[in-house]
């Protein structure tokens, strides 16, 4: 006869309310765990869709991720007219905040090298690629976007072709790719009055200057768009992914590059760790505030343990009368407590299923996470009932005298 | 030490039993040299006013207040002697003593059958024998229509019913009864104390009810009276 199973039977509406508190607290532990894993996830996003081999960045800089990195635009075609190099592609991305539809959107603006990359390898869930040099962005579907919605941005509206989900920056904020020239149009967006200023200011520089004086067609560009002028305005972007060609070693592409005064490369997993390191505090922060909680449900689970002991004070005084082995008073807690413990994690996985999904940044769980956390549960649960065994040992079979 | 048990020994025998609780100016005698034997078959009363010693001298027999001098013999076999027990006594509890109180004392997240059941699993008597026979002694002190309720739903005769056909689970040697029906009306009280003799008798176990019940006092086989931790007085009334 099992004596917890009984106990529990009895007294089951105290028993499922026990649990849910315990189910609750330990849905906090494992959605802790949960927000670390999706900050690593969410930073990584980009990172694992972009599939690079390396990274070329500006010279000693930890760039694009960890901090800010610049380096020109045309360093894309240096990189790709290595040998061993299969794909060069530019990375810009910044973000903006924009009111639209009456509240503050946070976007990722990153830039796709139109036309060797169309968006065609992000994961879409709906719509398609981008079609065009100009106008069309693809939106992650945390941005709350729908297919066809024109967005104003900049002096230029875009419209949405494609949703993708899972892309997101290491703030959470989601992704939006556009063309490599059209997220420079956002970032470098200026009102108009300073583009007018500065044109003007551009040309009285030029007149003064020899080139300016022995090239006319120059100076009447200076009064046009910067772009149009690439004697004068060099683009920047935030670093170059490299893919090497098949069966070409990327250290050895790497290699290479690294012998360029101008700039520093990482390999794809050099790039991670740059990321990881990022997010590192906030990984022993919520570490720590994990071991606090599941400290606290161990000392909650042991309360509640003992005080389910004190109520059996009598019944356990009754069985050592009866002259009820040790092993059976220990057995009849410590099952109670597993039970506890088994029912609790049970109900903090169901009740994450349901809740984590509606937290504004994402919270993912792993197996390993639940496989971690069951063996915690398992611990709370022994060392939780001590004190109630603790208690139970004490119990003299004479307290059924009184 | 093994335990070896004499069927025709006296159900329990104890000499010169003493109990002191404290020291000094604290000291209280709560029981003073007291002998007696009760043999298997009988049914004995221990009467007394409060604060006689009856409990104390009933936990000591029952191997739960160790004395502190005198000897304790349970069926032949030595299991006391001063303080100190001969034998391992959760277990020989488990095997020859069985007990009642002025509570049922049942646990209450158990049915009557299980109450008894539980008596005997502890005993090591597979589940599906002790099931079996738990369901026979309920029967057999008229609570078999009963066995699958809980405590909270029986009445306190029924319960107190319950609690015998624990007491007789193992078949003791021995059963300890401290004012098991001061919960009681009369009439279930003597229900109470006549299921005594019945189970003494047919049982073949030695029975000592400590009460305060002098209305069934012909019930008993034997009756002794304590006051001041002395035992004083005893009559056999069938003698």
């Amino acid at each position: 006869m099992n004596l917890a199973i009984r106990d529990i039977h009895h007294k089951q509406s105290r028993f499922l309310l026990t649990a849910l508190g315990i189910g609750l607290l330990l849905m906090i532990v494992m959605g802790m765990a949960g927000i670390y894993q999706g900050l690593s996830e969410d930073a990584l996003s980009f990172l694992e869709c972009a599939k690079a081999d390396l990274w070329i960045v500006q010279k000693d800089t930890r760039g694009p991720f960890a901090e800010n990195s610049k380096i020109p635009w045309s360093l894309e075609d240096r990189a790709y007219a290595l040998t061993g190099v299969a794909y060069a592609r530019a990375f810009v991305s910044h973000t903006i905040q924009r009111e639209y539809r009456g509240k503050q959107m946070r976007i990722v603006v990153q830039g796709l090298a139109w036309p060797r990359d169309d968006g065609s390898a992000l994961p879409l869930i709906s719509g398609r690629a981008l079609g065009q040099a100009h106008y069309e962005m693809i939106a992650d579907k945390s941005l709350d976007l729908v297919l066809g919605e024109r967005i104003p941005l900049g002096k230029n509206v875009y419209t949405v072709v494609g949703i993708t989900t899972g892309m997101v920056g290491q703030s959470g904020d989601g992704i939006a790719f556009f063309t490599i020239s059209d997220s420079l149009s956002i970032q470098f967006d200026i009102p108009a009055e300073s583009v007018r200023l500065e044109r003007e200011a551009r040309r009285s520089r030029l007149e003064r200057q020899d080139t300016g004086k022995t090239q006319p067609s120059l100076l009447a560009k200076a009064y046009g768009p910067v772009s149009q002028i690439p004697a004068l305005g060099t683009q920047y972007v935030s670093a170059i992914m490299i893919n090497v060609a098949q069966g070409e070693a990327p250290e050895r592409v790497a290699a290479v590059i690294a012998g360029w005064s101008d700039v520093s490369v990482y390999s794809n997993e050099g790039e991670r760790e740059l990321l990881l390191m990022g997010i590192e505090r906030n990984r022993k922060q919520i570490g720590m505030f994990s071991v606090l909680l599941a400290i606290i449900s161990s000392i909650i689970m042991a309360l509640i343990l003992y005080t389910l002991t004190l109520d059996k004070v009598h019944d356990i005084a009754m069985l050592k009368l009866m002259g009820a082995q040790n092993s059976m008073i220990i057995g009849l807690i410590l099952q109670q407590a597993l039970i506890l413990g088994a029912l609790g994690y049970g109900l903090a996985y169901l009740f994450g299923l349901w809740i984590f999904p509606h937290f504004p940044r994402r919270v993912v769980i792993t197996n390993a996470n639940l496989i971690h956390l069951a063996f915690i549960v398992l611990f709370i649960s022994f060392a939780s009932s001590l004190l109630g065994i603790w208690k139970a040992m004490r119990i003299q079979p004479n307290e059924i005298l009184s | 030490m093994k335990i070896k048990i004499n069927p025709d020994a006296p159900a329990v025998e104890v000499r010169s039993l003493t109990k002191v609780y404290g020291s000094g100016n604290t000291e209280v005698v709560a029981m003073k040299d007291v002998t007696f034997s009760v043999r298997r078959g009988r049914v004995a009363a221990l009467l007394g006013p409060s604060g006689a010693g009856k409990s104390t001298l009933l936990g000591a027999i029952g191997l739960i207040n160790p004395p502190t001098s005198g000897s304790i013999a349970i069926g032949g076999c030595q299991v006391m002697k001063d303080s100190s027990p001969l034998v391992d006594v959760r277990a020989f509890r488990r095997k020859y003593l069985g007990f009642a109180f002025q509570k049922a004392n049942l646990i209450p997240f158990l049915t009557a059958v299980e109450n008894v059941q539980v008596a005997m699993e502890i005993n090591n008597i597979p589940p599906r024998k002790a099931r079996k026979r738990a369901f026979e002694l309920l029967d057999y002190l008229g609570v078999g229509n009963r066995a699958d309720n809980l405590p909270s739903m029986l009445s306190g005769g029924q319960q107190q019913r319950v609690a015998v056909a624990r007491a007789l689970a193992n078949n003791p040697s021995l059963i300890l009864a401290d004012e098991p029906t001061a919960a009681l009306d009369s009439y279930r009280g003597r229900q109470v104390m006549e299921l005594f003799r019945k189970v003494a008798h047919e049982q073949n176990a030695g029975v000592i009810v400590v009460t305060h019940d002098h209305r069934a006092l012909d019930v008993f086989d034997e009756i002794f009276e304590m006051e001041d931790g002395a035992l004083r007085f005893s009559n056999h009334p069938t003698s």
